[in-house]
């Protein structure tokens, strides 16, 4: 195959060109990160603190009062109401008032003692699942304290140590996934609609009347959104670490030579679409097509270790795993490269595949 | 092959499913000459150009073009043919120059030339004043022009312009045609599709296509003096009435109303034409004058295709 740097420039030049011309899209590529940054970074917050709770503290003694301050201590609950009786707990979750219900019977202490009968009782708004699995972890904590007899402090057998994000903010593990997520969306379109737009324009029956290749024609449409992406990646890393503390453990030349990677296998996905479509709006529901399994089996949204079998499987297949992987891997634990190289390969499969398989099926004729 | 001819086919046919949009065409297209498809819209004039700079992929029969088989060597043609599409097909979000700046580079017109190629194609199509202009915001005979000058730009040897005068006015027309004369001074064989009479009149050859047919082949005036028709002119106070009396009668192509005159076209095997429409009136008692008149390539044009719609005539 021959390439010709002068036809190459041509196109590349044209399509940088037509992009400056194009506002709404170039205050895009600056404008959907800064949003999703602060939207995100803001929003997604799975450290759940502060959970709303009632207590009815039937014992009254000092052993159940120091249960409920160890608890409250914990940062996860706040009581914000006293009651007396079951009902009156049930009563206010209902009525969402409340996420948890503390109910502490009279013989706690007797109870205590017990092996075989539970203490206290936890009642659940079980309908969040995060939710219900922080206060799962309240209830370990009550156990314990139930079966050492000799302290109340049993909860301190076991030292938790969290590495990585020792203040556990969720944004710290948000935002380099977000690199991630920002890109499939943006590069997979601007080359889906990049074909597309110029044949439902008409100028690609004049350019496929010209000398031009497959491959400049492709690859020429594939160099400029290259720039575009790692300003991007620039962006969000900068908005990061200005706004959330993120910090970049790894190299910083990896980030960068990762996200090289990625971004041009979601933009060779993207000239497939633009291919495979025949109008811009089939290249947009293409995308999106994509877009939502990406976001919710890459590991992004849910822990991939969590999901089926299945589910696995077909995630492993999107760039946006392998890519979260390396990005996670380089800015949180500060990984060498070398140490993840099957997903840099996956990575680069995929890209080879995308772009070979989009010059392979564009063909310079109209039937 | 044949030095002479720039296009060659033998029974170049397509189909599209069930329609045959070209069928059977058989083309010799001279050099260094202007040759005109005329036809009406559907009749396969845009399918016969793109069969022919191997847009698209025949169904049956042999091209060739600058002496390249098509399609199979279409892309070694591709540098030497200029192509104006029916439809605007430069980048409208690209300036003038920027537009023509692009189509320099993807012909690898070399460096040194480009700038040069450029401002001589902004000044013979008079675009000097429009160069920042968004082609986008151009008018119908400016973007003509623009799209003229882009398709010359590499000095191909041949042009192939479909229906390139087809949102413009009389006067740009009459511009442009004196630009098509001048690149075949130059040497440029150019072939160009239209369904004016008068663009067609002005075609060193012409070919008229319907349904996919060439029904009609030669030099405009040989077309019109071998016509096999006669023309009568009938001017009466009745023009309906009369019309109304020759459609029914024998003999009678077809009957066309020009203002206050009725323009008869009457089957050569009827020897005297303007005494026989004469005596079809009398015989119906309608006061008319009847003449011969010389055959207009319009006349040709409604002869020919007309023979396509009676079944048993052709």
């Amino acid at each position: 195959m021959k390439l010709s740097t002068t036809r190459l420039l041509a196109i590349l030049v044209k399509e940088l060109q037509q992009l400056r011309r194009d506002r709404l899209t170039f205050g895009m590529i600056v404008g959907i990160p800064l949003l999703q940054i602060l939207l995100f970074g803001y929003a997604i917050n799975t450290d759940v603190r502060h959970l709303s709770a009632a207590v009815a503290d039937q014992a009254g003694t000092q052993l159940s009062r120091q249960l409920i301050a160890d608890m409250e201590a914990t940062q996860v609950i706040e009581v914000i109401r006293q009651v007396v009786t079951a009902a009156e707990l049930k009563a206010l979750l209902d009525r969402g008032e409340i996420n948890i219900g503390i109910l502490i019977p009279p013989d706690f202490e007797r109870r205590l003692q017990q092996q075989e009968r539970r203490a206290a009782q936890l009642m659940i708004d079980g309908g969040d699942p995060i939710i219900l699995a922080t206060a799962r972890s309240l209830t370990n904590m009550s156990f314990n304290q139930r079966s050492g007899s000799r302290s109340n402090k049993a909860a301190e057998m076991f030292e938790v140590r969290n590495y990585y994000n020792p203040e556990r903010r969720s944004s710290v593990f948000v935002v380099p996934g977000l690199i991630g997520v920002i890109l499939t969306m943006t590069m997979v379109l601007f080359t889906a609609v990049a074909i597309v737009r110029e044949r439902e324009r008409g100028n690609l029956e004049l350019l496929i009347n010209t000398p031009v290749t497959t491959a400049e024609l492709m690859i020429g449409k594939i160099i400029p959104y290259i720039v575009i992406g790692l300003i991007q990646v620039s962006l969000i890393m900068l908005l990061g670490m200005l706004l959330f503390r993120v910090p970049v453990n790894g190299q910083i030349l990896d980030v960068y030579l990762v996200s090289l990677v990625f971004i041009a296998a979601n933009l060779g996905l993207g000239l497939v679409i633009s291919t495979v479509a025949k109008n811009q709006f089939q290249a947009m529901q293409l995308t999106f097509f994509f877009f939502l399994p990406s976001i919710l089996l890459s590991g992004f949204m849910f822990p991939f270790e969590g999901m089926p079998k299945a589910a696995q499987y077909i995630a492993e297949l999107l760039p946006l795993t392998h890519f979260l992987r390396l990005i996670r891997g380089i800015m949180l634990r500060g990984v060498e490269l070398s140490q993840m190289a099957n997903d840099i390969y996956a990575l680069l499969v995929f890209m080879l595949l995308t772009i070979g398989f989009a010059i392979l099926r564009f063909k310079k004729r109209l039937d | 092959m044949n030095l002479d001819y720039a296009i060659e086919s033998t029974g170049l046919t397509r189909r599209f499913g069930s329609l045959t949009a070209v069928d059977h065409v058989n083309l010799a297209i001279p050099r260094k000459r202007i040759f005109g498809f005329l036809g009406p819209n559907g009749s396969g004039k845009s399918t016969t150009i793109r069969l022919l700079c191997g847009l698209l992929t025949p169904s049956e029969g042999s091209v060739e073009v600058l002496n390249y088989r098509i399609p199979e060597q279409a892309e070694v043609l591709k540098q030497k043919i200029g192509y104006m599409t029916q439809r605007f097909s430069l980048y409208e979000d690209l300036t003038v120059r920027v537009n023509l700046e692009f189509i320099a580079q993807i012909y690898c017109i070399e460096k040194a030339q480009r700038r040069a190629r450029i401002e001589e194609a902004l000044a013979t199509y008079r675009l000097e004043d429009l160069v920042q202009q968004l082609a986008g915001t151009l008018s119908g005979g400016q973007r003509q022009r623009l799209s003229l000058a882009a398709a010359t730009l590499h000095r191909p040897e041949l042009l192939l312009l479909d229906e390139p005068t087809s949102a413009v006015d009389p006067q740009t027309r009459r511009d442009f045609w004196d630009r098509l004369f001048h690149l075949v001074d130059g040497g440029t064989t150019i072939l160009v599709s239209t369904h004016y009479m008068d663009e067609a009149e002005r075609c060193h050859n012409l070919a008229i296509l319907d349904h996919g047919r060439i029904v009609a082949n030669g030099e405009p005036e040989t077309l019109m003096q071998e016509m096999d028709c006669n023309v009568v002119e009938v001017e009466s106070a009745t023009p309906r009435k009369i019309a109304n009396v020759l459609q029914l009668a024998g003999n009678i192509v077809s009957v066309t109303q020009l203002g206050a005159r009725q323009r008869v076209l009457v089957g050569k095997q009827q020897g005297d034409a303007s005494g026989y429409v004469q005596q079809l009136l009398d015989a119906a008692e309608l006061q008319a004058v009847c003449h011969g008149a010389p055959p207009s390539l319009e006349d040709v044009f409604v002869t020919v295709t007309r023979n396509t719609h009676l079944p048993g005539i052709s």
